[in-house]
């Protein structure tokens, strides 16, 4: 599919399949055709809802398959809740990909470490794909996550799969649960001071509540992981997606542009200031 | 016997660098101890007489929710500590505490290792030093849980 030569005009791209994943949770396959739609693990798309308004979208698909591409959506306001009830055979409107994806190169010969919160996981999954494809170029993989309660774990059945695999830790936590549920119960955080990585060597990669990824960070940086180390993949309210606009801005930066993903070390000062 | 049970002491990691003579002592208090799974270690109203030292296993923490039956909220892990409520008055449990499945812990009379922090200082000191760090943690996991970052509005 070849990308409008306007960054702010959306192509015509159709729906191929909507799943739910949770309660208001959804996936979105989109046909992007033969020339596929090549992206970075951790980058996002502007998705627009015709006639509704449009959205930014990480996409949480498989880089190694560009030719559908895959959202996934919480329905939580017109245009997300437009997109979650698209049916396949129906256009979206499409832009992208945007910003500055997961540190996937900067991590080769260490240790990884995701972290995902909630709906997290999605912005995460490519870079885990990414990763077991490559798996040879890293040491320890770890992944972490949270959820509100079992019944809103994201990718349970993948979370499942990849859990047989030898050569990947996953640890999955709740924050709370009725007894019936034989797994961890407690916040995500309290996963990385259990988990075994090389603190020395180690790549950090975190999304989820950004009240959640303060204090993973913090909890990283306590088990000796270099702040510099830690990236984090924030969330604004993105309108243009290339830094025009200033919907996004968050101090000196422009989240669209300039992130979603960025360092701890550059974030840490900002982020427990409410008034940015 | 008791050389056995330093040496277990010693290997769980909330004694880690703990002095000889320390163990020793604290030893003294301890004993090896096994649930299978869905046994309780202690129930909610019962007096604080042992906490325990996990080894091997998970225990989860369940209140009464009036309305809404048990909830769990909070696992333990092998490594970890089961138990402060032996610390301060009225010395009673708060919370059940159950085998998720099969544990093997250290078992330390609360009440023998309340009578030896009193009797010398620097081994109530150590104690101390090594419960507030988990007082700690737990506060701020329990903060991060009161915000329920993961609702619509998070």
């Amino acid at each position: 599919m070849a990308l409008a030569a306007d960054p702010m005009a959306p192509i015509a791209a159709r729906v191929a399949r909507v799943r739910r994943e949770l309660k208001d949770v959804w996936t979105i396959d989109i046909e992007v055709g033969s020339g596929g739609f090549p992206f970075a693990p951790g980058q996002f798309n502007m998705l627009y809802s015709f006639g509704v308004g449009e959205a930014a979208i990480s996409i949480s698909g498989d880089p190694a398959r560009p030719n559908t591409l895959v959202h996934t959506v919480r329905a939580v306001g017109k245009v997300s809740g437009a997109l979650t009830r698209l049916k396949p055979g129906e256009f979206v409107g499409l832009r992208g990909p945007f910003g500055a994806g997961w540190p996937i190169d900067v991590a080769v010969g260490s240790d990884v470490v995701l972290v995902a919160g909630g709906l997290g996981l999605a912005p995460l999954r490519p870079a885990l794909y990414r990763l077991l494809a490559t798996r040879e170029n890293y040491g320890r993989i770890v992944l972490l996550c949270g959820a509100r309660s079992p019944r809103d774990i994201l990718f349970r059945i993948e979370l499942e799969r990849w859990r047989r695999r030898l050569d990947i830790d996953i640890e999955v936590t709740v924050d709370h649960a009725a007894p019936d549920w034989r797994g961890n119960v407690g916040v995500v955080t309290t996963l990385i001071g259990r988990a075994a990585f090389d603190r020395h060597h180690t790549v950090a990669m975190v999304c989820g509540p950004e009240i959640m990824m303060r204090f993973a960070a913090s909890e990283l940086v306590n088990a000796g992981v270099s702040d510099e180390a830690i990236y984090l993949s924030m969330e604004r309210n993105m309108k243009c997606a290339i830094g025009h606009c200033g919907h996004c801005q968050f101090g000196g930066d422009f989240i669209c542009k300039d992130g979603p993903v960025l360092t701890y070390r550059h974030l840490r000062d900002r982020l427990a200031r409410s008034e940015i | 016997m008791m050389e056995g049970m330093e040496a277990i002491v010693r290997e769980h990691r909330f004694f880690a660098d703990l002095d000889d003579d320390f163990v020793k002592l604290i030893a003294g208090c301890a004993r090896n101890v096994r649930f299978n799974a869905g046994d309780y270690l202690f129930r909610a109203g019962e007096p604080a007489n042992e906490f325990y030292l996990l080894r091997h296993g998970r225990v989860a923490l369940d209140i009464a929710v009036p309305g809404r039956g048990m909830i769990t909220i909070e696992t333990v892990s092998a490594g970890e500590i089961v138990g402060v409520s032996w610390l301060l008055p009225p010395y009673r449990w708060d919370h059940d505490t159950r085998a998720v499945e099969l544990v093997r812990a250290i078992g330390m009379d609360a009440k023998c290792l309340r009578q030896k922090c009193d009797a010398d200082h620097d081994v109530g000191y150590e104690m101390m030093l090594r419960f507030v760090p988990i007082l700690v943690d737990r506060l701020r996991a329990l903060r991060l849980q009161l915000l329920d970052v993961y609702g619509t509005h998070g």
